[in-house]
């Protein structure tokens, strides 16, 4: 596989609260040789949060991050859920409204850019997959993952809502997602099956509505615990956030000792590849990754 | 025609005379034109008379046939069985919507329901002449901006399909914040302000939507209730009604962070919305992810490139004023 290049929209968790996905993200690119361009000009998405407040502001925003992928001539790529959400729906809105692509770009000429439209948005899990292959990555396969029992949690944000992702996600079906558990095969781990995988972990409450967000992260923790998980991966920052840092909370929630480790899919991808650990950042977790 | 043998996973449970649920298989050939309401008839009609589940219009339009298959929300009237079975194989698992209130086999009690759409007086409110002197019309424009809300069947598909209802019995969950959203954009409606305020309570209304999108995925009339839920959001700002409190100003706060850093200042952004004194209680957790180089200090906060542009954006591009809190 030669000559994959993309923007790299990291979001703001990956510059950091978890650094392990940067370095991750960019060691598995390099080994796979897959060229990522940064977006360092890129702003935050709003984190479908802006958008409650200000919803055109949200929408400016995240037109200007996509500007500079189609100033490099790239698509881009996420890592994260929610970016990849806000900024799709983004896109989604100036691509089927020209009065508000006009609106859009009226505010983006004051700087000097202007919102066209050529750059696709795909989250990275779904550009490996599509673009690099299952069958060209387990060929780089160094470790195999055969001593993992692993539980894939999809994140709602590259799910859901379907019509709005599924040219970017390869139509996965929301409600029976597979490409991660394809993946983890593809690593030769063992990919678990249990209920919450397409499931919430209620990040996006967890200031203000705490026991619904650990109740929802420790019914998937308890899920995957149960069906003999020896590790969660996630494509999503923020679940993984939630579910590495909060277990305490969660388990007090949950009334059970959730103890698991919560990998960042590039990190799972990095410890087949052979990636040395340090690189993966795997000291940056909360809740402890031991390798077998 | 063309047929194809498919197992149906059927749950079963009468109330009255059951303790605990259980699932019966039938094998049914199904054919290409066949929809889920078809094979509920057929197991009733050929299979066992007993089996028991609401129908009606045959249309979807009455919202009565809703019931789940593997999970995904549907309207049995409208989904046809071949489209599932490409989905998820030819074994389905036919549920109610939601297994805790089944009564009869797919018949749930859908008190829950009713009682949170009522909550938001889901009716339009206006002081009306007795003897007007023109009509009262409402534009095209006017009733574009119901966004389609007014489609909604009250099937219940999306309220049984919500993630934070699952966890939280307070919440009104998104059939409701939909049908408020419905007369809060109907320009004859002159409840808006009492509506908001319902919507805006913590722990019952739009503030604890943990933004899964199931609501947007479950709809059979695309309705998108977080579309709506959004759009209330906005109105409590624009109308100043949204209180002062840890959910409003975690939502203004991504737009201090990035006027001032262009990316998220993460930690600020927790301190901002909980307040000095509510950041407190995060503190153990600062401690151990400071430990684990979780935690950007202020002096090394990354900021976006261009940041003077970032900043020039914003100003010209907000359309919200400074939000100082109602309350």
């Amino acid at each position: 596989m030669s000559n994959l290049k993309y923007a790299l929209f990291t979001g703001c968790t990956a510059r950091e609260s978890t650094p392990e996905l940067m370095s991750s993200t960019l060691a598995v690119a390099k080994k796979l040789g897959i060229e990522l361009v940064l977006l360092d000009e890129a702003t935050c998405c709003g984190a479908s949060h802006l958008q409650d407040f200000d919803e055109f502001l949200s929408i400016v925003m995240n037109a200007r991050n996509i500007c500079y992928a189609e100033k490099h001539g790239l698509d881009m790529v996420t890592i994260c859920n929610t970016c990849q959400l806000n900024t799709a729906e983004a896109k989604e809105k100036l691509d089927n409204d020209p009065e508000l692509k006009a609106r859009v770009n009226e505010k983006l000429a004051e700087v000097g850019l202007e919102y066209k439209g050529t750059s696709a948005v795909r989250h990275f899990q779904y550009a490996l997959i599509e673009d690099y292959g299952l069958d060209a990555i387990a060929k780089k396969v160094e470790t195999p993952l055969s001593n993992y029992n692993v539980a894939p949690f999809y994140g709602c944000h590259n799910i859901r809502p379907s019509h709005l992702h599924k040219d970017a996600n390869m139509g996965e079906n929301p409600y029976n997602p597979t490409s991660l558990d394809r993946l983890i095969e593809a690593l030769e781990g063992k990919s678990i099956q249990y209920e919450d995988k397409n499931s919430c972990c209620g990040f996006h409450v967890e200031l203000q509505a705490p026991k619904t967000a650990n109740r929802l992260s420790g019914s998937a923790l308890l899920g995957a615990k149960d069906a003999d998980a020896d590790m969660m991966v996630t494509p999503c920052p923020l679940c993984q956030i939630r579910m590495d840092v909060q277990q305490h909370n969660i388990s007090k929630e949950v009334g059970r000792e959730t103890h698991l480790p919560v990998l960042h899919l590039p990190q799972l991808i990095g410890l087949a590849l052979g990636i040395d650990q340090k690189q993966l950042g795997l000291k940056h977790h909360v809740t402890e990754f031991k390798a077998k | 025609m063309k047929t194809q043998t498919i197992t149906f996973n059927v749950f079963r449970f009468n109330a009255e005379t059951d303790y605990l649920p259980y699932y019966k298989n039938y094998e049914l050939e199904v054919g290409q034109d066949d929809l889920v309401l078809d094979i509920l008839n057929r197991i009733k009609w050929e299979q066992d008379g007993t089996f028991s589940y609401r129908r009606s219009c045959r249309h979807g339009i009455c919202g009565s046939c809703a019931i789940k298959v593997n999970d995904k929300p549907v309207l049995s009237c409208k989904v046809n069985v071949l489209e599932l079975v490409e989905q998820f194989g030819t074994e389905l698992t036919i549920d109610p919507q939601d297994k805790s209130r089944a009564i009869k086999d797919m018949v749930i009690d859908k008190k829950n329901f009713w009682e949170k759409y009522d909550a938001v007086k889901p009716y339009l409110i206006a002081d009306v002449e007795e003897h007007p002197d023109k009509e009262n019309i409402v534009s095209k424009d006017e009733a574009e901006q119901l966004l389609e809300a007014d489609y909604c069947i009250q099937c219940g598909s999306c309220v049984y399909a919500c993630s934070a209802l699952g966890v939280n019995e307070d919440y009104l969950g998104p059939a409701a914040f939909a049908k408020a959203y419905r007369f809060n954009a109907d320009v004859r409606d002159e409840a808006k302000i009492e509506r908001l305020e319902i919507v805006d309570e913590l722990g019952s209304g739009v503030w604890d939507c943990v933004k899964c999108n199931e609501c947007a995925e479950a709809c059979p009339k695309e309705v998108n209730p977080i579309e709506k839920i959004t759009k209330l959001h906005n109105q409590l700002f624009a109308e100043n009604v949204a209180a002062k409190n840890v959910a409003s100003k975690h939502a203004v706060g991504f737009k201090h962070s990035m006027e001032k850093h262009g990316l998220l200042d993460e930690g600020e952004l927790v301190r901002y919305s909980e307040g000095n004194l509510g950041v407190m209680k995060h503190i153990p957790e600062a401690i151990t992810m400071f430990r684990k180089g979780k935690i950007v200090l202020p002096w090394n906060m990354p900021k976006s490139k261009n940041l003077d542009e970032v900043k020039k954006l914003i100003k010209s591009s907000s359309t919200v004023e400074e939000y100082k809190g109602s309350k």
